[in-house]
């Protein structure tokens, strides 16, 4: 049910979206309906093309794919982002179809998002490059400071949402957070905020599912890794390639 | 402030080096405090232990940075700032230490480590040593240390074959060494063809079921991948906590006290007293008094606790005297070959944290260094570890680090790529020291430690002469792409990786350029033991632990022999 409604409150053609984000009734892309909560789905993105969204929706029993950070125009910020970093293509999904974004969530809302381990005692100086970052903003703080710019930027230079934008446009800006230029708020620039989104998105697409991305192990399976084996003796004394199966920490529960 | 009854020794740090003097003292029926600010751990906590993330990315059996941490400057001209997260250097933390996320290397230092100084002088001259490399002799020879290492090899089962050019044996390696894979053995082929003598690196994974001298049984290795920064969960690994520990506390004779966090040795000026300490969990603070004050805190702590408790003269590099902090060093990973395969798939998602082939023709004098501008040498070798995917993303130099290109290059050479690499020795420069922040504070209150580091003229020198071997043997080997990494950058304290850190506490038979003697007892305070790499001199071209092993074995014989008769053991 929630998936259909889904499907349909998506389907929106572009003309009309920016029509109804000029009067303000969109947040992050998604067009206000009545029933607002309901519209909100860890599956959707910047997809604008009605074809693409339509058809048998997902049946999706992990009840680990929602969120417990982000808003849903955040999450979904997150997620047209971090499917830059790391696309859909040939060899099979890109970081949106991994739930990567889920896994960004979760990570952000865990004890690391506060930096629980970090040693977070002043001064802040500025470092030399050899010093490795001296950030007094929070992990959680930073990310939702680099998405929220992600999207301001794009409203500043291309009038549009970073969601709606073209692939080619949404790297262009990652570029430009990439390489420091943007000021996220005094004193912190861009490019920590997207090393952490980069390192986040790889993260996601290849940490153990349980964690949330890396969706039915497809991000090992694009690169035949096997995730948890308790033996390879015998594999790594082949010659030729083995492709084993990926089995998950799951796996382990109960023995 | 409770003050507890007073013990005949007390341990700071259950690491291997505490760990074993634990066991060499409790054998022996005397009764040992071991505190240990970490939690405990045992083999069957690691049934969810094949986690990429929890463990390597979130430092999981690590250091917990929000509590201490180091800070780090190049040279006096910088603000030294704390590394505030990892990072390289990941320390260990709960009993059994870094020795359980360690990746199991098991080396000895050369012949010509213990006697650098005399030796090198011998064959080059007095002037071949610059003036600034405060190179020294070690004060026992490799010998002298023979035993020492033959008995912890027996303790940890360690898995290895005899190296012509290495120092003499007694025994062989308590057991075979490890398999061999093919990339292993394109590295073998190859090295042969170019006229060197590989050999498998000896090896704390266990090659084969092993029972050691202590009775303790364990199982196998089973190149399951998750081992450098994972605890074994077979016990394969050789650990403290499956080996010495557990032998300690039978005797009956160990106080483990985890959770317990040293803050400061006390002492009258002459001798240690005990030690202050904080329960981590409820923040309470203990005095416990001592006879004898064993830190075996790791290198940091070692040097950091005679720092704060005033024990010792600090080094200062202006008039090169004072021994605490002194010869800091390091090693160098720079200068290695990457190569790329483009139709060549490798099991490589298999491996273990000391599965690796080496040849020795560069370690230490092994070849000639009359026309170099660099002493000592580099293990050059080919290693499987498990390439773990958050890790390993390889890809050619010139492939954006991120999108379609990323992913597509990073996705095809996952398992057709490896590395020839190079590990280089690392002298001591008179500029290279460990002292106290003045800024920066540890949970306690108590000033961080300082490290000013960079990598030397000599560093830079040894990294492009290695890089050319790395590149002559990537070559034999043949690959569809090769890249060598010619030059050695600053040193960074968030990107460089290892946690090879020696001195600051060194040995030596002269107290006037040692803080120790070669029992490791303090030279300024004789019931006070410091245990560690913190007593190497310098850092040799080889994995530490092998040799801090060796020197607790010969720590606790100089110990047991205190107690007998207190005073200087030399
Ligand atoms: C990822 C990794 C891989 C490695 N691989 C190799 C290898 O292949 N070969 C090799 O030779 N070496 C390797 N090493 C290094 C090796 O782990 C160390 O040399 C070795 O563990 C040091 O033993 P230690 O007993 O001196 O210190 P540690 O093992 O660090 O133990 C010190 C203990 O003291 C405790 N402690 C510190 N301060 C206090 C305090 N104030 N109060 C109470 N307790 C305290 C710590 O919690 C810790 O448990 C590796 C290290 C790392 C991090
Ligand atoms: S590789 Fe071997 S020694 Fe290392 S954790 Fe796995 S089984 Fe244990």
């Amino acid at each position: 049910m929630a998936d259909k409604r889904k499907d349909t409150n998506e389907v929106v053609d572009s003309t009309k979206r920016r029509f109804i984000k000029n009067s303000g009734l969109t947040v992050g892309g998604l067009v206000l309906g009545g029933a607002l909560g309901g519209l909100v789905s860890v599956n959707t993105g910047s997809k604008t093309n009605s074809e693409e969204v339509t058809g048998t929706p997902k049946a999706d029993s992990n009840p680990n794919a929602a969120l417990m950070f982000f808003t849903p125009d955040q999450h979904q910020i997150t997620e047209a982002a971090a499917e830059r970093i790391y696309p859909e293509d040939d060899l099979g999904p890109g970081a949106k179809d991994l739930d990567v974004a889920i896994y960004i969530d979760h990570q952000l809302a865990s004890p690391w998002g506060g930096n629980d381990k970090a040693y977070m005692s002043g001064p802040f100086h500025k470092p030399e490059p050899t010093q490795g970052p001296q950030i007094k903003v929070l992990r959680k703080n930073l990310f939702l400071l680099g998405i929220k710019g992600l999207n301001d930027y794009s409203n500043k230079h291309y009038d549009s949402e970073f969601i709606e934008l073209e692939g080619d446009d949404q790297d262009d800006i990652l570029k430009e957070f990439e390489s420091g230029k943007v000021n996220l708020h005094p004193g912190v620039t861009s490019d920590h905020f997207f090393t952490m989104l980069r390192t986040l998105t790889i993260e996601g697409a290849y940490a153990d599912p349980m964690y949330g991305g890396n969706k039915d192990m497809q991000g090992w399976k694009m690169r035949k890794f096997p995730g948890s084996y308790m033996s390879l003796t015998e594999e790594i004394q082949k010659d030729s390639f083995v492709e084993l199966e990926p089995q998950s920490l799951k796996d382990h529960m109960g023995h | 402030m409770k003050k507890l009854p007073k013990v005949p020794v007390v341990i700071v740090g259950m690491g291997w080096a505490g760990g074993i003097i634990a066991s060499e003292l409790t054998k022996a029926g005397v009764e040992v405090v071991g505190l240990e600010r970490g939690k405990d751990r045992q083999t069957k906590d690691y049934m969810m232990g094949h986690d990429e993330l929890r463990y390597q990315h979130r430092a999981e059996l690590m250091q917990d940075l929000s509590k201490e941490t180091i800070t780090h400057r190049n040279n006096e001209k910088m603000k030294a700032l704390p590394m505030r997260s990892y990072g390289t250097f990941i320390v260990g933390d709960g009993v059994g230490g870094a020795g359980s996320h360690w990746n199991g290397q098991t080396y000895r230092f050369l012949p010509y480590d213990f006697e650098i100084k005399s030796l090198t002088e011998k064959k080059y001259g007095k002037n071949k040593i610059k003036p600034e490399y405060l190179l020294q002799d070690w004060g026992l020879t490799y010998d002298e240390m023979e035993p020492y290492y033959d008995t912890f090899e027996k303790m940890a089962g360690i898995s290895g074959e005899t190296v012509e050019l290495y120092g003499k044996r007694s025994n062989p390696y308590p057991t075979g060494p490890m398999l061999k894979t093919p990339v292993l053995e394109e590295f073998e082929e190859a090295t042969k063809n170019l006229g060197y003598s590989p050999y498998m690196i000896p090896s704390a994974n266990l090659s084969e079921a092993y029972e050691n001298p202590d009775g303790i049984k364990r199982s196998a290795c089973q190149y399951c991948a998750y081992c450098e920064n994972f605890g074994c969960e077979y016990g394969a690994k050789s650990d403290p906590v499956v080996t010495v520990i557990p032998v300690a506390k039978q005797t009956g004779n160990l106080d483990l006290r985890t959770h317990s966090n040293v803050i400061r040795v006390l002492n009258d000026g002459k001798k240690a007293t005990g030690v202050v300490y904080a329960d981590t969990i409820t923040g309470e603070e203990f005095e416990q008094p001592a006879d004898i004050v064993v830190l075996t805190s790791y290198v940091f702590n070692n040097v950091r606790l005679l720092l704060n408790s005033k024990i010792g003269t600090p080094y200062n590099p202006k008039t090169g005297k004072g021994t605490i902090g002194k010869n800091y060093a390091y090693q160098v990973s720079a200068g290695e070959s990457t190569l790329f395969f483009d139709d060549k798939e490798y099991n490589l998602y298999g491996g273990a944290g000391a599965l690796g082939i080496e040849i020795p023709d560069y370690t230490g004098d092994n070849f000639d260094h009359k026309d170099l501008n660099f002493l000592h040498g580099a293990g050059i070798r080919t290693t499987q570890y498990g390439d773990r995917p958050i890790a390993n993303n390889p890809i050619p130099s010139g492939t954006p680090s991120w999108g379609a290109d990323f992913k597509k290059q990073s996705i095809k050479y996952a398992n057709s790529t490896f590395k020839v690499k190079s590990q280089g020795a690392s002298l001591p420069h008179k500029d290279n020291y460990l002292d106290l922040d003045p800024t920066y504070k540890d949970e306690y209150g108590m000033p961080l430690l300082r490290m000013t580091y960079d990598y030397t003229e000599q560093d830079k020198e040894l990294v492009k002469y290695m890089s050319k071997i790395t590149k002559k043997i990537a070559e034999e080997i043949g690959a569809d792409h090769i890249e060598t990494q010619e030059e050695q950058a600053p040193f960074n304290v968030n990107k460089d990786t290892n946690t090879h850190n020696t001195g600051g506490v060194i040995m030596g038979a002269d107290p006037e350029t040692s803080a120790v003697n070669t029992y490791l007892q303090m030279w300024d305070a004789d019931n006070v033991f410091v245990i560690g790499a913190s007593a190497f001199p310098h850092n040799s071209c080889f994995n530490p632990t092998g040799t801090l092993g060796a020197l607790s074995y010969r720590a606790s014989e100089g110990i047991l022999k205190y107690i007998d008769k207190p005073g200087s053991l030399v």
